[in-house]
């Protein structure tokens, strides 16, 4: 028998891309497989993501990230777990105050406690970032992706539609767009964000259905009876998702850190919501008298935006290792 | 007959202006007969062979004129979704390269078994069962280990063992074989072809082989097609080809082989290169590269006509078939 199966390692299916039934290949990956499969060593099948998942676990950057960004999902649920105070709860008398013990991080110009509210602001922060993210990914995906896929009038119209949006200066719009919503909620600042956010992972999936759609074994599926939806679900969409995950995880760092500067300029969040863009605001008159009230909040929010383009950096790198 | 394909003609429209890829094709398989297309690259046999499946990319490609009978039923007058269930079920096609056939994010079971699922409507665990059954049916040894294997971790030939499994998953009555050995080694190449004729007898399937390798096409082919810019310029039984070509560019492809009995010469080349698509020469679109030509192949196109055979039709696209026979023979 001249043909030996070669099992020289997941690479050459790594560059490949993404696969979307994660959970499902991850566990038939798992599950023990019975040796001496004719010749090969005794490897189990690899999928893509678990392939990348071994990869990601090796990786300090990777780990550091995770744990910084596991610490925020944390706090931002159970914010009283570390805090046990109301960020609310402000005395005038404590205003500019330094650290004293139960307030480690001492008092705003407001008197409220910082330590609190920076905790506190971790809770807008993730989810402002993860809502953006989430609505961004999908509203962009799902444009970009038809469009790629189908081409045609859609595709043109599509394409002048995300340049239009990409002409757009993120601030300024902000500016314009915000300055005349009222609501204190974070809604109109996620969906300002998803307005102008998608059109960047709309390009990355359409580009990215595009080169999957040219691969050979899309054609061979077709040839084989597969219908279009079949051919996107099953064999573009997990070949063409790596790029829109990497992307989309390095823009919730971003996301974050346009959130605090929209509310620094007084357009995104509006108090009473917590939000380190607000505390920054409020504590840049005061940085002589109390540069602690502006170094928590803001060191917490470079932080976080480390964290997320930290993620992305490594998850970019064990999805696509031709780009290592 | 199984297949009949009527004076096909399929256009690309390019930016750079209309490429006529297929140029009036004439060809018939009937079931458990082997048809060799021959020609090189950008003769169009593989432009012919997409637009029979129904997988040509259109926009730009259009097929222009001619039919497409498919047992007896013109398959261009069917709407996408009719195709689609042609597709796979009654006809299926092998690629070339195996590796970039197969996606390379699921197991070879998932993709065998999409077969039943998409095609039978079986379950998940009913086409699990059928996928290991096809795998030992094309001889991967260990199949029911394997089935969870991905393709990166097959060898070339074992791959397109697959890729020969999932064509003949739902026992179609026509396969279109393109090329299915070219990305194979030597070695390989003959065991995968015999596989592949063996299962073709078993099923009495038609098949349409196409290929620009010679060596191949003796031991399995029944009849041969010559294909050259989008027309078919000689079609025959397989030995008569062989025997003796009756059209100067089959003489100079059988010429262009390499032989053991004429070691240390220098080896036969067809001079000139295919002509541009965009820009087919009038008349014969062989006569600026082709030794007999006179001045009627420069003006007009030589009709694809019957010529003595000693078994079955045989045709030949040359004003001149005669004086290429006896060339042969002389």
């Amino acid at each position: 028998m001249p043909e030996q199966p070669h099992d020289d390692g997941a690479i050459a299916a790594t560059g490949m891309g993404g696969a979307m039934d994660l959970a499902m290949s991850e566990a038939e990956t798992l599950e023990k497989r019975p040796g001496g499969d004719g010749g090969g060593p005794a490897d189990k099948p690899r999928s893509l993501w678990s392939d990348a998942w071994q990869d990601l676990r090796r990786n300090p950057v990777f780990l550091i990230a995770a744990l910084v960004i596991l610490f925020l999902v944390v706090i931002s649920i159970w914010p009283s777990a570390i805090a046990s105070g109301n960020p609310l709860k402000c005395d005038l008398a404590n205003a500019q105050k330094g650290s004293s013990p139960g307030h480690p991080f001492g008092y705003d110009g407001q008197g409220c406690d910082v330590y609190t509210r920076t905790v506190y602001g971790a809770r807008t922060s993730v989810t402002v970032g993860v809502c953006a993210t989430l609505g961004v990914a999908i509203l962009g995906s799902v444009l970009g992706g038809l469009a790629g896929f189908f081409g045609g009038v859609w595709d043109s119209v599509l394409s002048r539609i995300t340049d239009v949006f990409f002409a757009i200066p993120v601030v300024l719009g902000g500016l314009v767009l915000l300055s005349v919503v009222t609501s204190s909620t974070v809604w109109p600042v996620i969906g300002f964000m998803v307005l102008l956010g998608w059109p960047q992972i709309s390009r990355i999936a359409r580009g990215s259905v595009i080169t999957a759609k040219q691969n050979d074994y899309v054609q061979a599926a077709r040839a084989l009876g597969a219908s279009n939806s079949r051919m996107l679900l099953r064999h573009i969409t997990p070949n063409a998702v790596a790029p829109v995950i990497v992307v989309a995880t390095i823009a919730l760092g971003t996301y974050i850190a346009l959130e605090a500067t929209l509310s620094y300029l007084g357009v995104g969040l509006k108090p009473p919501t917590v939000s380190w863009g607000i505390d920054i605001s409020a504590a840049s008159p005061f940085i002589r008298n109390a540069p602690h009230a502006l170094l928590w909040p803001s060191g917490a929010l470079a932080v976080t935006v480390l964290a997320f383009i930290m993620l992305g950096d490594a998850v970019r790198d064990a999805l696509d290792p031709k780009l290592r | 007959m199984l297949l009949e394909v009527r004076d096909l003609h399929v256009e690309f429209r390019t930016r750079d202006g209309v490429a006529k890829a297929v140029n009036g094709v004439t060809y018939s398989v009937d079931a458990g007969e082997t048809l060799a297309v021959l020609g090189e690259s950008g003769s169009g046999k593989s432009v012919t062979a997409q637009a029979v499946m129904g997988i040509l990319d259109t926009p730009p490609g259009k097929i222009t004129a001619g039919e497409i009978l498919f047992q007896g039923q013109d398959l261009l007058t069917f709407k996408e979704e009719e195709r689609r269930k042609v597709r796979g079920a009654q006809m299926a096609m092998i690629f070339q390269d195996a590796l970039s056939s197969l996606n390379p994010v699921l197991s070879v079971g998932e993709q065998l078994g999409e077969m039943f699922t998409v095609h039978r409507g079986m379950s998940r665990k009913d086409a699990r069962t059928k996928a290991v059954e096809l795998m030992e049916r094309v001889r991967i040894p260990a199949a029911a280990q394997r089935v969870r294997d991905y393709p990166h971790q097959f060898s070339g030939g074992m791959r397109q063992r697959i890729m020969i499994a999932m064509a003949l998953a739902l026992e179609p009555d026509l396969i279109i074989a393109d090329e299915p050995t070219t990305a194979l080694d030597v070695t390989v190449q003959a065991q995968v072809m015999d596989l592949l004729a063996e299962l073709q007898r078993e099923l009495n399937m038609g098949l349409i082989l196409i290929t620009h390798d010679l060596g191949v096409v003796a031991d399995v082919a029944d009849k041969i097609a010559v294909m050259y810019a989008g027309r078919i310029i000689e079609s025959a039984p397989v030995h008569d080809i062989y025997k003796a070509p009756a059209h100067p560019y089959t003489k100079g492809l059988l010429e262009s082989i390499p032989r053991l009995d004429q070691k240390g010469r220098e080896l036969y080349a067809i001079k000139g290169l295919p002509p541009n698509l965009m820009n087919i020469p009038p008349g014969c679109a062989f006569n600026p590269r082709c030794p007999m030509a006179q001045d009627i192949c420069r003006t007009d196109v030589p009709p694809l006509a019957e010529v003595d055979s000693a078994d079955g039709v045989r045709r030949s696209a040359c004003f001149f078939w005669r004086e290429t026979l006896d060339a042969h023979h002389g």
